[in-house]
């Protein structure tokens, strides 16, 4: 097993890409954004290092814990170590605290800050494409160097499932968990709903009784959430009628096929949604099960590579860490070769055992972290979404 | 032959990869030993076939862990499904 890899050492862990990110604050501000970018990105747009630009459709007209949580969100996605340089950009009269934002950020890393409402949109494009030029020269200086396993933070997520996902694809995951949580690194599963039905059997799996009962809560809460403001009952609603017709049974053996992929390891602690954990191990994230924000908020959380399996296949990306997404479905990889990096469906013909894939995974995912590009950033799909939890005002 | 794959070595069910017919021999895969095993009843794909006995009330145990309860005796080859097995935790289908 191959325990090292080759990445950009910052002070708060190593990355495997060398990016420079611009933080809109607000939507205001996210057309200014993508006029600097797409005039900057000339000087620094390699797979392994460019110049990306965060979606931010919110920012404004928010409050309490979900203004915290978007804020929280900003800070720590311009904290993740495949983060060389941040710009923030931001209107001026935002619900987000836009210095805070750049302060928080500066902690680890070279931020820059404009503000829109100082000078007008033209020459805050001009100072943006000048900022990032200054930021794009300072992020080629970098060399990778050798970083031990322990530095990965692995986020685990599951999309466009389907009945060769529980038993092939997640499970070939859940043991590359297994390895990295062995070798001294992170793994985060987000998807909340996912757990519920099997959450007291991942919570057997805590560290202490506290963390046991964090588990049961923070599933309970979003169950109870999801009765109260969609009027839904999803114990009483799964599995659906045309997961039974695929062979599913009870709503254990659905969501066990989602838990698959977290492996068997003992879980760490649960996360708030993009809360960076403070010791390594597995974690449990509260995210939705919507792909895209749930994978947003892990790599905000720390994750600097994402295992993303799926059944009916997704182009999925994220512009700060790379997405490998792994499908045991044959056909399925066939057809969309163009965004499918890992094909297990060995596992499912018997060519291979489920140990053996996850070996062959693990070779992937030492190539992608010392910079082989995956089929999204080929495909430049860089999709990012931040998950509110509170009323627009 | 049809292959079926068992998941956890605790495992008590196996998915069926195709479409099984009563008498069928069907292969076990996803574990280090490779057996056959001969399906009792019409098992349909992405269904479970009982790899051993399982007493009324017993666990029914994939990925190592229970997926619900046996409703009534059943014998190893045959189709696992909602008729011969409930859910524990969620929605009691019967």
């Amino acid at each position: 097993m191959i325990d090292y890899f080759f990445g950009y050492e910052r002070e708060n862990g190593c990355g495997v890409r060398n990016h420079v990110l611009v933080i809109p604050t607000v939507s205001c501000s996210e057309f200014t954004v993508k006029k600097m970018v797409s005039e900057a990105s000339q000087y620094f747009s390699s797979y392994d290092g460019g110049i990306k630009a965060l979606n931010n459709p919110y920012g404004c007209g928010q409050t309490g814990k979900d203004l915290d949580q978007t804020t929280r969100t900003l800070i720590n996605i311009g904290k993740n170590p495949n983060v060389s340089g941040v710009l923030v950009v931001a209107l001026g009269c935002e619900s987000v605290n836009y210095d805070k934002v750049a302060d928080e950020i500066s902690k680890v890393k070279n931020v820059e800050f404009l503000k829109i409402q100082d000078q007008g949109v033209t020459k805050t494009v001009d100072e943006g494409v000048r900022l990032l030029k200054k930021l794009s020269d300072e992020a080629k200086k970098m060399n990778r160097k050798k970083c031990g396993v322990e530095n990965l933070s692995i986020a685990l997520k599951c999309g466009g499932s389907d009945f060769t996902s529980g038993i092939a694809s997640n499970p070939v995951v859940g043991k590359v968990s297994d390895m990295v949580v062995n070798m001294g690194g992170t793994t985060i599963i987000g998807e909340i709903p996912e757990f519920i039905g099997a959450e007291h059997l991942y919570a057997e799996r805590a560290i202490s009784q506290e963390v046991k009962t964090e588990i049961i809560d923070t599933v309970h809460k979003f169950e109870e959430k999801l009765k109260r403001e969609a009027g839904v009952d999803f114990r009483g609603a799964q599995p659906s009628p045309g997961n039974i017709t695929g062979g599913l049974t009870t709503i254990e053996e659905k969501s066990l096929g989602a838990i698959k992929k977290s492996g068997s390891s003992k879980v760490s602690g649960v996360l708030e949604y993009a809360q960076i954990p403070n010791k390594r191990g597995h974690f449990m994230m509260n995210t939705p099960g919507y792909d895209i924000e749930s994978v947003s908020g892990m790599v905000a959380g720390g994750a600097n590579l994402v295992l993303f399996t799926t059944g009916r296949g997704t182009p999925t990306g994220n512009p700060v860490a790379p997405v490998i997404k792994i499908t045991a479905n044959y056909e399925t990889y066939k057809i969309m070769e163009d965004m499918i990096d890992f094909d297990c469906s060995s596992v499912i013909d018997g060519r291979e055992t489920i140990l053996k894939s996850s070996e062959r995974l693990w070779e992937l995912i030492i190539d992608v972290a010392n910079g082989k590009p995956t089929k999204a950033e080929i495909n430049r799909q860089d999709d990012f979404l931040i998950y509110r939890i509170g009323p627009t005002y | 032959m049809i292959k079926a794959i068992i998941i956890d070595g605790k495992d008590n069910v196996a998915t069926v990869l195709g479409n099984a017919e009563v008498g069928e021999d069907i292969q076990l895969i996803g574990q280090d030993e490779i057996s056959t095993i001969r399906a009792i009843s019409k098992i349909p794909r992405g269904h479970k076939i009982a790899i051993h006995d399982i007493e009324k009330g017993g666990p029914v145990i994939k990925y190592g862990e229970v997926i619900g309860k046996a409703l009534v005796f059943i014998k190893k080859g045959e189709h696992v499904h909602i008729h011969n097995m409930d859910s524990i935790r969620g929605k009691i289908l019967k």
